[in-house]
């Protein structure tokens, strides 16, 4: 990316997510994260990509406060992270539902957790349920739910806190393919209708090409950004267009030529 | 059971070894055993006085205090156990000495700091029923999902809020099933406390009748004991399984 192309970028988006020499040792001496840097603009969808085990949730989860970082800092919104905050929300590649609990309670438990009304709670919730197109499941349990559905639950309620920043881990990893496709698609929407900061760790090139606005290409442990690509891709358009678009096959050629090498 | 192709009905066994007590019992070959029939004549005579009523009475209430004290200290501590590592090398030594230990050797000494009273009895209720509820509860909060105990974390969530909303509903099977072992213990540890402090409730009723060498009425209180014992186990047995859906969809 030329210095010209970065200052417009700085220019049309503030970071909303900033990341400072940020290292993490783990006690047992693995080293998964060295002095990295990187900004997360806001309003965008940014996608962590790199080889496995390179410390993608490693740094997601020190932005969302749940793990101390060695040394460096994370900046949100301009104030330093010291612990999870509600300007932040977490989505989870294993769901991590109450399964004591429906899909009510369970969208609604930020909220819960913050002390508000149960009856607004769960107005809100209801709203975000009916958004996510689970509406008639309020008082469904997890375990009779599919994984794509788990997930919008998971989703629905990163959404009812109302949180600037969504962090998700893989969250679409543990789905089957064709609802990949369809979540992909709602993702989208999401981050057209939503003024949203998302973080997204995927382990798919395409995935990452198709719903990014900007890819973080990480390198191996202990990682440091190796790359930025901001695939030029037009949205708005028919799904199956796009996947045939050159640019679109460009750009997923060019990461995979990056991320290649560190494939061993 | 059956034998050849005749099948027999459940209780064919229980019904036998009735029939055999009750040929030992009449053969007169021990005082010690009576005939079972006069054992029974004995629970309907003995259940409705009132000197049984008061030993159930003084034994039920020192049986729930002391279990609701196992339970409410046992659960935290559990707990904490589960998720600390210093607490755990703190606590599980003892916890399993004591969960081995022969118990009932340390009542004397209970008895010696607390008095030969109720408070004794409670006191080693809650010695027998407690260490099996704090390990079970420990087992329970180191299965849960990291995700789940990160997902509150996330949302903000106060460590009482973490306690009381997710540990102890993520670890509810290993707690129910804690507590219904730590039930069948505090029976031994009421009963065994009453028969050494021996001047309350069943205890003293048992010492009252062997005392005086009334095997029927001896004999009628451990059924009814045994009996109520049974009840317990089966009834949280139950609950139980209606919580068991937990632990497979807890993943
Ligand atoms: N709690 C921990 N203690 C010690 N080492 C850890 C811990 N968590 C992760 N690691 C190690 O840190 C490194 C980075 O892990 P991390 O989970 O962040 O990678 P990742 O990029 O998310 O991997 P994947 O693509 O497989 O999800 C790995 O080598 C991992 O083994
Ligand atoms: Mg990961």
């Amino acid at each position: 990316m030329s210095p010209a192309a970065a200052r417009k970028i700085e220019a049309r988006h503030r970071p909303m997510v900033e990341v400072r020499h940020l290292s993490k040792i783990y006690a047992g001496g693995v080293e998964a994260l060295n002095a990295i840097s990187v900004d997360f603009p806001e309003g965008q969808l940014t996608s962590l990509l790199g080889p496995s085990g390179c410390g993608k949730t490693t740094l997601l989860k020190i932005i969302a406060g749940l793990i101390p970082a060695t040394s460096g800092e994370v900046m949100v919104d301009g104030r330093p992270v010291t612990g999870p905050g509600p300007e932040r929300a977490f989505v989870f590649q294993d769901f991590a539902l109450m399964p004591w609990a429906n899909v009510l309670r369970n969208v609604a438990f930020g909220l819960e957790l913050k002390g508000v009304a149960q009856s607004e709670r769960e107005a809100v919730a209801e709203k975000h349920i009916a958004s996510v197109g689970l509406g008639g499941f309020e008082h469904a349990f997890p375990h009779e739910l599919s994984g794509g559905m788990r997930q919008r639950v998971g989703l629905a309620r990163a959404l009812a806190v109302n949180a600037k920043v969504l962090l998700m881990d893989e969250p679409f990893s543990a789905v089957d393919e064709q609802t990949r496709r369809k979540f992909q698609e709602d993702l989208l929407e999401l981050i057209a209708r939503e003024h949203k900061t998302f973080l997204f760790v995927t382990h798919s090139i395409e995935e990452a090409v198709y719903v990014s606005d900007r890819i973080v290409i990480l390198s191996k442990r202990p990682s440091q950004v190796s790359a930025i690509v901001e695939p030029e891709i037009g949205r708005g358009r028919d799904p199956d267009q796009i996947r045939r678009d050159s640019a679109y096959l460009d750009t997923v050629e060019t990461i995979w030529q990056s991320l290649k090498r560190y494939l061993d | 059971m059956t034998i050849g192709n005749i099948r027999l009905p459940i209780m064919t066994s229980l019904i036998i070894w009735a029939i055999l007590w009750e040929i030992v019992g009449r053969s007169g070959a021990s005082f010690v055993i009576p005939p079972l029939s006069g054992i029974f004549a004995r629970i309907v005579e003995i259940v409705p006085t009132p000197s049984f009523g008061e030993a159930l009475w003084i034994t039920g209430k020192a049986f729930v205090i002391g279990n609701v004290i196992a339970v409410l200290f046992g659960i935290p501590l559990g707990v904490l156990m589960g998720r600390s590592h210093i607490a755990d090398r703190i606590f599980l030594p003892w916890v399993n000495l004591f969960l081995s230990a022969p118990l009932s050797a340390l009542v004397p000494i209970i008895m010696v700091i607390f008095g030969a009273g109720q408070t004794t009895i409670i006191f080693t209720v809650v010695l027998f029923a407690i260490w099996i509820i704090v390990l079970d509860a420990r087992a329970g909060v180191r299965s849960i999902t990291p995700s789940l105990v990160e997902m509150a974390l996330s949302f903000g969530a106060t460590p009482w809020q973490a306690f009381s909303r997710i540990y102890v509903w993520a670890a509810l099977p290993e707690i129910l099933s804690g507590i219904r072992l730590g039930l069948i213990r505090a029976v031994k540890g009421v009963v065994i406390g009453q028969m050494l402090v021996s001047i309350i409730g069943f205890g003293r009723l048992f010492e009252l009748y062997s005392s005086r060498f009334l095997m029927e009425h001896f004999w009628a209180l451990l059924f009814v004991l045994f009996a109520f014992a049974f009840a317990i186990n089966e009834a949280l047995t139950w609950l139980e399984r209606r919580f068991e859906y937990f632990a497979s969809s807890r993943n």
